[in-house]
């Protein structure tokens, strides 16, 4: 019967996928870059809203918001796809509210009404049927994979607005959004970068050898250089694994380091980010489960007596970051928390 | 009456000082002098290898695969077969540390004394002093020499042209070597343990130490530490590409200490545990600064901002006139093939000589701000950072 067919082929394809998930994080750094696992999320969605069966908002709601609960349970460092998972439980909200008729703009006000009258929204229960609701969310999510595929090249857009000609720029280990950005702005101006290599992995090199094969002048140093040379250092640009809610960074081991050395000499710090990697966590202090304490036998191949730490984020806190470079724009740290409440449902923070 | 002038005289002495040849690369001028009294003293020219960094063109930049010794005819007439061996160990970093370098050139030059006879009609005070400037070049062109050698050349120097012309040979050489071994046992052992006295009264029982690299005066500390059975763990902090911690934590660990091991990168991941820091130094500058391996401001900078003390260990002998305020004019740059690696099977950066705009920078020293330090030990007592010019005026007017 076709009907039970495509649900075996759904349920294939979501148990490949997590499959991928967890394989990915045991693996010496990740496998995939944050776009692309952003984009597969996505189209996994989407697959569940045209395959899975169900009536009603809620219901699609309720599929996905456990399906998203095992993705994020598969691979728990991988935060683009809890995103994912919440941008599209926001895109049914809003087609789900348009379709009753009621403008989404009076729901998401914060306004002291709102709270006061905060008994009635609980009411809603997304239990009406609308007939053209599947096709409205499907479509939702395809604007949706247009704006993923198009996040590298809107960042890179900004460059030339950030880099002047013969600056020293900083950066560290690999971010395929910087790379894209300084390649971006290398077009136009003649600048300097400087790389730190980020052990134990080294990333660093391969960003050093593409950028230098655009011609770009690139200088590789140690992680322990990082301060000796700040002080000839204009502009700190690097990217990241996740944006917290507060402004905060979860970014590669060695960052914070990096953060501290640029508020010493007063250098900006700019991160490269777009908006699927905005998290709606808040951590205050790195606690272990922030980390994935890799297998260090790049790090040390002798003794067993000792205790071997390689932790593969790093927390870096609002107040030393300059500016988010992201697809929609600029934006300060202090203002992070009002484009996430126009990402993410607030009730959907907790799959 | 007389004193005052004295002393004025001997600060303008030490203010004129021409610059050492070794940061003027960039100056065709001065690398062309070089080459000539090289040529004179029969020492070959070591030629930089590599695109060096456009910031650090002051810098000579030299590979390991081809020392000097290569160049070098066998038997050497010229230099003292101790001193090439000498210079072969420094370039290829078999000896290493500022410890470890002053003490091999010392053990070096007491052999060259032994070996030495003074030609007719020449002075023993001046002939040998003169003996000496040709291994002293070749020395540093196989690697510049540490603030340390520097002292104690000065010392051994000074020595030297302080031998009475009457003195007969044997006994003047007798007096040298025992002169040499006196320096040793006083500026570095001795001065070893009164620091470790000292350090270890700073040392508590639970502490959390953390360490960078190897310094063999912070481990000499440590180690004494747990024979005094105070209860410690430490944290050693290695970096690429020297990865010297690994000596550390090897020593550490033979004598029984716990031990964690953690690359620089993961510096603000591990310091919310750490109670107290150590630092090893090479030098410590008039102007307070503390020129140590690089990575070492580093620490000092995130240690300062978790509030954890950081104590800098260091003999008064590594203490030196210079000054200095950032980690470029005056540096070492190491071989760059250094920073090379394979991981997964692949070295990205194998042929980066072949990009023209892609370079290399593996610098060995960097300069860490008084601010950041909060204690420096000495064989002296425990001094802050600023008092660095009052120890080096008290040891000028010693001598």
């Amino acid at each position: 019967m076709p009907g039970a067919d495509k649900e075996t082929d759904l349920t294939e394809r979501i148990e490949a996928f997590l499959a991928d998930l967890k394989r990915g994080g045991s693996g010496t750094g990740p496998l995939r870059g944050s776009g692309e696992m952003a984009r597969e999320t996505t189209y996994l969605l989407r697959r569940i809203t045209a395959q899975a069966r169900w009536s009603s908002a809620g219901d699609l709601m309720e599929i996905i918001r456990n399906e998203g609960r095992r993705m994020t349970a598969a691979q728990p460092s991988e935060t683009t796809v809890g995103n994912m998972v919440r941008r599209v439980l926001k895109i049914i909200r809003e087609e789900y509210a348009r379709s009753r008729g009621s403008s989404e703009e009076t729901e998401q006000q914060e306004s002291l009404h709102k709270l006061l009258t905060a008994g009635e929204l609980s009411e809603e229960t997304f239990r009406e049927h609308f007939v053209h609701l599947k096709a409205n969310v499907i479509e939702a999510i395809n604007e949706l994979l247009t704006e993923l595929d198009g996040t590298t090249d809107n960042i890179a857009m900004q460059a030339l607005e950030h880099i002047h000609s013969n600056e020293v720029i900083m950066t560290v280990g690999r971010s395929r959004t910087v790379e894209a950005f300084l390649k971006d702005a290398a077009r136009k101006r003649k600048f300097h970068v400087i790389v730190a290599e980020c052990a134990p992995f080294c990333q660093g090199h391969e960003m050093a050898t593409g950028l230098s094969k655009v011609g770009i002048e690139t200088t590789v140093i140690a992680d322990a250089a990082i301060f000796a040379v700040m002080s000839r250092v204009n502009k700190v640009i690097i990217g990241t694994q996740t944006v917290l809610a507060n402004g905060g960074l979860r970014a590669v081991n060695g960052t914070h380091s990096v953060a501290l050395a640029a508020r010493h000499h007063s250098t900006p710090l700019i991160i490269c980010a777009p908006m699927f990697k905005l998290s709606p966590q808040v951590f205050t202090t790195c606690s272990l489960s922030l980390n994935d304490v890799n297998s260090c036998f790049p790090v040390l191949k002798i003794l067993s007596k000792v205790n071997v730490h390689c932790p593969v984020f790093d927390y870096v806190p609002p107040e030393l970051i300059t500016l988010f470079i992201s697809n929609i724009g600029g934006n300060a740290p202090s203002y992070i928390y009002r484009l996430m409440s126009e990402l993410y449902h607030p009730e959907d923070h907790k799959l | 009456r007389g004193v005052p002038y004295q002393t004025v005289t001997l600060i303008h002495q030490s203010m004129v000082k021409r610059l050492p040849e070794h940061v003027q690369v960039d100056d065709p001028a001065v690398v062309k002098r070089l080459a000539k009294k090289l040529e004179r003293q029969q020492i070959p020219l070591r030629s930089d290898y590599g695109y060096k960094v456009s910031l650090f063109s002051h810098l000579h930049q030299y590979s390991r695969k081809a020392p000097l010794t290569q160049l070098l005819s066998i038997p050497s007439t010229v230099i003292h077969p101790s001193i090439v061996r000498l210079g072969l160990q420094y370039s290829q970093g078999i000896v290493a540390g500022s410890n470890a370098r002053s003490v091999a050139l010392l053990h070096a030059f007491k052999q060259v004394i032994r070996d030495y006879t003074t030609p007719p009609n020449e002075e023993l005070s001046r002939d040998l002093v003169n003996k000496l400037k040709p291994y002293i070049s070749f020395l540093n062109q196989c690697r510049p020499l540490s603030a340390s050698m520097g002292n104690a050349i000065k010392y051994i120097k000074k020595e030297i042209s302080n031998i009475p012309s009457q003195c007969k040979e044997e006994e003047a050489k007798t007096k040298l070597l025992t002169c040499i071994d006196r320096y040793i046992e006083e500026k570095i052992v001795l001065a070893a343990k009164a620091i470790s006295k000292y350090a270890i009264e700073k040392i508590s029982d639970g502490d959390v130490i953390l360490v960078y690299g190897y310094s063999s005066l912070v481990n000499n500390i440590l180690c004494e530490a747990f024979e005094k059975s105070r209860k410690f763990r430490v944290i050693v902090v290695d970096s690429r590409p020297r990865l010297e911690g690994r000596e550390a934590l090897r020593r550490l660990v033979q004598r029984g200490i716990s031990c964690t091991y953690v690359l620089i990168s993961a510096l603000s991941y591990i310091l919310p545990e750490v109670s107290k820091v150590f630092l090893g130094a090479h030098a410590l500058l008039a102007n307070g600064y503390v020129m140590s391996r690089v990575g070492t401001s580093q620490i000092a900078l995130v240690a300062r901002t978790y509030n954890v003390p950081v104590l800098v260990c260091c003999e008064t002998y590594k203490f030196c006139e210079r000054v200095q305020t950032d980690s470029f004019v005056s540096n070492e740059l190491d071989d760059p093939d250094d920073l090379m690696v394979t991981r997964k099977g692949k070295t990205q950066l194998e042929n980066w000589q072949d990009v023209s705009s892609l370079g290399l920078l593996n610098l060995v020293y960097d300069v860490t701000p008084p601010d950041f330090v909060d204690l420096v030990i000495t064989d002296l007592g425990m001094i802050p950072c600023t008092s660095v010019p009052v120890v080096l005026r008290v040891k000028n007017l010693d001598q």
